[in-house]
């Protein structure tokens, strides 16, 4: 055991997982948090806090994070690089581990000037692969990015992301080796529409015998309407979303069933794909349907371990 | 001009390994200047890899040397084309651009850097060299009496000085003036010391997002592909 979270007891036992993500405000508001945990609390075995998502100023991860534990639900507390230098992401690692939280998930981040604070300095002192690396020199070794000492453990399930739609598309395999080589425990995956391509992505990952070496979850994002698919495909980096999703969507009385329809149809076609551990569920701002998804999709009750 | 300093002959000779035939391409212009890579600098480092090569026993490279006026600018890398096909890469020693460029230009050819591009600035002295700018895209050098903050406080900070400063020196690097103290006298001489009270906001890094690119509107033409 590396953190002994449930996610991390749950993968490892070869059970399916099955994760969220909330947001936390752009406020003060611990409810607003609260209420996230509560919904999601029953359905999914961790829930991800977003560290200033899309590059818009919110309540910090890791505050997000403790109220999240205080509620009674798990959380992933993600990390990106974008906002703070390697000293401010040790610091607040160490904060993190002092507050009980285990998973990790360590990102780039959406660059600043898409946000709403366009003129910011973008940080990146370190990136998303040496944040895994420097993790995992923190645990394994307990010391600091600089070799020094750190007294205590330091207990963490270390994640990250990946995209298996980004260009080159041959290159995002090796380019999750390398993640895997740094010291990635679990990934979490972009949202996934085009499942005959992230089938072919997960051949290539099984392949090169990745999967016995990372937990891959897979990601989905519940669509709620066709002008919502359409931004995706357009705007949203490395999403592919194929045509006859759009159709599907366009012709439906009730576009927001016609959604959640589709997402079950992804789910149960990504459980079969091998070496795909869990699904990674980002409701955006729609945190309410994901019982009744996890429920509908038959992952419901979730195990306790 | 641009500031640049030659690479140690043990990490160009690691580069250069696996070529056979090796040009060395000097720069006529900052690289010249500053003595990192001009028409002399070409020549002292053929000499000094023919040298090395005979010394160690190792190695077949062959070696040509060549100065252009300036590699950053295609124009002036024409008289290579008839050059080009007779060696297998250019081990460059313009500055990082010129590089670029000699990559850009020539792309079945390898190019490798023999110099450490360093900085934008200026001679301190005969073979002192300094940085000046940042090329930070938003030069506010009027409010600072001529003096950049940007590039010469090492925090960079807007509302100077620091506590750090010490006996005009910046505590980071006490060879280092103090850029907020010689903004401070400056202004004072100039008679302009209210400009020292004015609270300066943050930073728009928006301007130096990269990669920059300027376009200067005269000498562009609407629907054309400028590049």
């Amino acid at each position: 055991m590396k953190a002994g979270t449930n996610l991390e007891k749950i993968l490892d036992s070869g059970r399916f997982a099955v994760t969220a993500e909330a947001g936390p405000p752009k406020g003060t508001s611990a409810a607003v948090v609260q209420r996230k945990g509560e919904i999601l609390r029953n359905c999914c075995d961790a829930v991800n806090i977003t560290d200033n998502q899309t590059a818009i100023v919110r309540m910090s991860s890791l505050a997000g994070c403790v109220l999240l534990k205080q509620t009674g639900v798990e959380p992933v507390m993600q990390m990106v690089v974008r906002d703070r230098n390697r000293l401010a992401l040790q610091s607040d690692i160490l904060g993190a581990v002092s507050m009980g939280i285990g998973n990790f998930l360590c990102l780039s981040g959406d660059h600043q000037q898409f946000g709403n604070h366009p003129t910011a300095k973008g940080v990146f002192d370190i990136d998303s692969i040496q944040l895994i690396q420097m993790m995992k020199k923190m645990r394994d070794e307990k010391q600091f990015l600089n070799g020094e000492e750190i007294s205590g453990d330091v207990p963490m399930y270390i994640g990250a992301a990946a995209n298996p739609f980004a260009d080159p598309f041959e290159y995002r395999v090796k380019r999750l080796a390398k993640k895997v080589k740094a010291g990635v425990d679990f990934i979490q995956t972009q949202a996934v529409y085009d499942v005959p391509k992230f089938a072919r992505y997960m051949e290539m990952v099984c392949e090169q015998g990745l999967d016995k070496r990372v937990h891959i979850l897979a990601g989905v994002i519940p669509i709620r309407s066709a002008g919502m698919a359409r931004y995706m495909r357009d705007y949203v980096s490395g999403v592919s979303v194929p045509d006859e999703i759009i159709t599907r969507l366009e012709q439906a009385e009730k576009a927001k069933e016609e959604g959640v329809k589709i997402i079950l149809e992804i789910i149960e076609q990504v459980e079969e794909i091998p070496g795909v551990h869990g699904i990674h569920i980002m409701a955006v701002g729609w945190e309410d349907i994901v019982p009744e998804m996890v429920e509908k999709a038959g992952l419901m009750p979730r195990p306790i371990l | 001009m641009i500031v640049a300093e030659q690479k140690n002959l043990e990490e160009i000779m690691r580069m250069i390994a696996p070529y056979e035939r090796v040009m060395i391409l000097g720069c006529g212009t900052c690289m010249t200047v500053c003595n990192a890579g001009g028409e002399r600098e070409t020549s002292f480092l053929h000499g000094a890899l023919r040298l090395a090569q005979s010394k160690s026993g190792e190695g077949t490279h062959s070696f040509s040397e060549y100065t252009v006026k300036r590699q950053c600018d295609y124009e002036f890398l024409e008289v290579l084309d008839d050059k080009i096909d007779d060696v297998d890469t250019i081990l460059s020693l313009g500055c990082g651009i010129g590089v670029q460029a000699i990559a850009e230009r020539f792309p079945d050819t390898p190019v490798l850097p023999g110099v450490n591009t360093a900085f934008m600035g200026m001679a301190k002295e005969w073979g002192i060299w300094d940085e000046r700018c940042a090329a930070c895209g938003e030069c506010r050098l009027e409010e600072t009496g001529g003096i950049c903050p940007i590039t010469r406080c090492t925090k960079g900070i807007l509302n100077g000085p620091c506590a750090g400063t010490k006996n005009g020196k910046c505590e980071a690097n006490t060879d280092m003036d103090c850029a907020w103290i010689l903004i401070y006298n400056r202004l004072e001489r100039l008679q302009q010391l209210e400009k020292m009270r004015r609270y300066y906001p943050p930073r728009n890094f928006l301007a130096v997002a990269r990669p920059k690119r300027v376009i200067t509107k005269a000498n562009t033409e609407a629907g054309e592909n400028n590049g």
